[in-house]
């Protein structure tokens, strides 16, 4: 069976971000591209495969490899090059967005795309080819990369360029660690005037409304956000806000110098000046059911329509890392934890689609806690790219002991709802997929290039974890030699 | 055969190892777990008996749930390695169950030491070599459910079966000194101690049995106790109460009693 026996003091229990996926695995944390190569060797003389894990903040099994070697990169902290008269750093693959925008945003600059999470890793963020919510006007972060190095299965050392190497880069960003080990990448940064963000908030009676409003003000806003209150039926359905935020231009902010600081980026730890947030799950899991959950949706529409039209300023951490407000809220959703389901969709099926699900979600009793929509451009450039010209669902779903079957079957049929009018998922917050809904969603022509692509650059398979295996895994599954 | 499951994080099916499953008791459980939706892995040394074991479980389950893996649990150097292997193969570990003993047959004259030692051994010093790597596998992966098979043979020293009844005892105190050490990370450690049950163990020790049930029966009862993460359960439950008498026993009545 197996050559040589891996370390049983490496064992450690992971779990993915939504806390329903754990694993144990054998975890590696080397801080050097030497460290990496001994990993990979490793697992060739022990017959493992080789699973990536940066922030561990996918939702689902991403950056889970059970009973197999875990490369977590979250080490290789290091900050290499930093210009801040270009914008333009070197960091490698560990460093996190919290450590990034730190760093950068004292001398006037932010980085062009980041997610709802500060702690993420840049090599997760390219795995996952993340988007924030100016991915209709900014892209993905792969779009801006300017080259990466990157250990191949093999060991070897290569450096990728978007020009020189369009496959490779257009593959290891997005290949969800499939292809290779980031280790260091150049990221071009963008100018910032201020360190705060003007948003204007609207309500929005029904779906249609919010769709039409998001897709009026794509254009025009930096950063652009809806939220639907899952709960809504009927006339109602679909009814949310729309947060349309932009960028102050260059002497629009009068003291540019205090807004910049991290002093005044770094969100305060409490509520109302006195109360701790690091508490505010514990008190959050005795609402984190439907009537309590339907009662804060409510409240939330009713008092927005209070502040509906009116602009408020925020700063760039605050705006953009919604998810880090209040601290480890996915304990809320303990002991069964979180599962979401994110959906892309083309424009013009968006609607009927988006209605067609928050419907089911409601008929089976299992409406979602939290819903996000969001505007998105076409993404043909990428390998395993998820993005479509239109909207994407983003809904969380408590998983209890007791309801773990109906709500698989709730996902499919979501799925369902998805393929048939011709979307598409984002492996991130995944935890559930069947392979034949991907290969669906990607499309003949795409599997076949990730199928010959993952053959040319990893014919052992040594690069797995559990999502590859769940997604891919008969596709990978080595040719036996005859 | 049929075609294997698509799990994700859903629909898992939970894994489980037993020890010593070729035939009696963990052959019976191995079935019963598998039909209760686990996946197992089956492990003793009879090779063959074993593969017909999973067989029969993958035919009766309409899927690919049971693997077999050839193992003497005297080699305890091995262990570590076959561990690690079973559980990649698995892709994880809930459930570890071990199952496997020996019992040479009972006779209140014969002296054997070489035959007591050699149920030392087997019972357990394999079942160390076993609970101990898995204990420290469960703890780390903060949960987990041991299970060992015992006996109400080991709640007294027998006249008949001095080198049995010793590795029975062995074996509970060894589980209950686990699970007072384990329990604190979440890992459940149950203490099966059957009565008599219909096994070919049965047939060649015991002269006579009394209220023997037959062993799916026994298997059900102990799946049902693990289920309810007992600590200890008597299967059947009756032998609850004969043990209790027979531990209550004064000595100097009980060195007069044939049993």
């Amino acid at each position: 069976m197996i050559a040589k026996q891996l370390d049983s003091n490496r064992l450690e229990r992971t779990d993915g971000w939504g806390q329903v996926v754990h694993a144990v695995d054998y975890v590696y944390r080397p801080t050097t591209v030497a460290g990496i190569q001994d990993v990979l060797t490793l697992a060739r003389d022990t017959g493992r495969s080789v699973g990536l894990r940066g922030g561990g903040i996918s939702y689902g099994d991403a950056s889970v490899n059970a009973e197999n070697i875990l490369l977590d990169l979250s080490r290789m902290t290091r900050i290499l090059d930093w210009n801040p008269e270009t914008g333009i750093i070197d960091v490698e693959a560990g460093v996190t967005m919290r450590d990034l925008w730190r760093y950068v945003v004292g001398d006037g600059w932010w980085p062009n795309v980041v997610p709802g999470t500060m702690f993420g890793t840049i090599g997760g963020s390219l795995a996952m080819n993340v988007h924030g919510k100016n991915h209709w006007q900014s892209g993905t972060i792969g779009d801006h990369t300017l080259e990466f190095d990157a250990v191949l299965p093999n060991g070897d050392c290569i450096t990728c360029l978007p020009d020189e190497t369009p496959d490779l880069f257009q593959s290891i960003i997005s290949g969800v660690g499939l292809f290779a080990i980031v280790t260091r990448a150049r990221l071009q940064l963008k100018r910032i005037y201020s360190g705060r963000l003007k948003t204007t908030s609207h309500t929005v009676p029904d779906l249609k409304s919010l769709l039409t409003l998001m897709d009026a003000q794509k254009d025009d806003s930096d950063y652009l956000v809806g939220w639907t209150d899952c709960f809504a039926k009927g006339d109602t359905l679909g009814r949310g806000q729309v947060d349309a935020t932009v960028a102050l231009a260059a002497g629009k902010d009068p003291l540019p110098t205090q807004t910049l600081r991290l002093a005044f980026q770094d969100v305060s730890d409490t509520i109302f000046g006195v109360i701790p947030k690091s508490i505010l799950w514990r008190v959050a899991r005795y609402a984190t059911n439907n009537v309590g959950i339907a009662w804060l949706n409510r409240a939330k529409y009713w008092a927005g329509k209070l502040q509906h039209g009116k602009q408020a300023l925020n700063s760039y951490a605050a705006a953009n890392f919604m998810l880090d407000y209040v601290p480890h809220w996915k304990k809320a959703y303990l002991p069964g934890g979180l599962l979401q389901h994110q959906s892309f969709l083309p424009k013009a099926t968006s609607e009927q689609a988006i209605r067609e699900m928050l419907t089911l979600c409601q008929a089976r009793g299992y409406p979602s806690y939290l819903g996000v929509i969001k505007r998105h451009p076409a993404d043909d450039k990428y390998l395993l790219g998820y993005s479509l010209d239109g909207f994407s669902l983003a809904m969380d779903f408590r998983v209890t002991a007791r309801n773990r079957a109906e709500l698989l079957q709730l996902m499919y049929d979501l799925d369902d709802i998805v393929v048939a009018a011709g979307g598409r998922f984002y492996f991130a917050k995944d935890a559930h997929l069947r392979p034949e809904s991907v290969s669906a969603s990607l499309g003949a022509e795409r599997m076949q290039t990730l199928i010959a692509l993952k053959r040319q650059y990893d014919p052992a398979n040594l690069l797995q974890t559990n999502l590859s295996r769940r997604l891919f895994g008969k596709q990978f599954q080595v040719q036996s030699k005859t | 055969m049929a075609q294997s499951i698509s799990e994700n994080a859903l629909n898992q099916r939970p894994k489980a190892i037993v020890v010593g499953a070729s035939s009696g008791i963990g052959e019976a459980l191995s079935h019963k777990l598998a039909a209760e939706g686990y996946r197992v892995a089956l492990l003793a040394r009879r090779l063959d008996k074993l593969e017909a074991v999973a067989t029969a479980i993958n035919q009766a389950q309409g899927a690919d749930v049971a693997f077999a893996v050839q193992h003497d649990v005297l080699e305890f150097d091995t262990v570590p390695q076959v561990l690690q292997d079973v559980t990649a193969k698995l892709g994880g570990l809930d459930l570890f169950i071990y199952n496997t003993g020996t019992q040479t047959p009972n006779d209140p004259e014969r002296y054997d030491p070489t035959g007591d030692i050699g149920m030392i051994n087997v019972n357990v010093n394999g079942a160390i070599a076993w609970l101990s790597p898995v204990a420290a596998r469960f703890q780390k992966a903060g949960g987990g459910h041991i299970v060992g098979i015992g006996s109400v043979a080991g709640d007294r020293g027998r006249r008949p079966m001095p080198g049995y009844g010793t590795s029975k005892a062995a074996l509970h105190a060894y589980l209950e000194a686990l699970r007072n050490r384990v329990r604190r990370y979440g890992v459940t450690v149950t203490t099966i101690k059957p009565g008599q049950i219909e096994t070919e163990m049965l047939k060649a020790n015991a002269d006579k049995t009394v209220g023997a049930i037959p062993v799916e029966q026994g298997a059900d009862l102990i799946y049902a106790a693990i289920k309810k993460k007992r600590q200890v359960a008597y299967i059947p439950f009756k032998w609850q109460i004969v043990s209790l008498v027979i531990q209550h026993i004064p000595s100097f009545i009980f060195h007069r009693l044939p049993i």
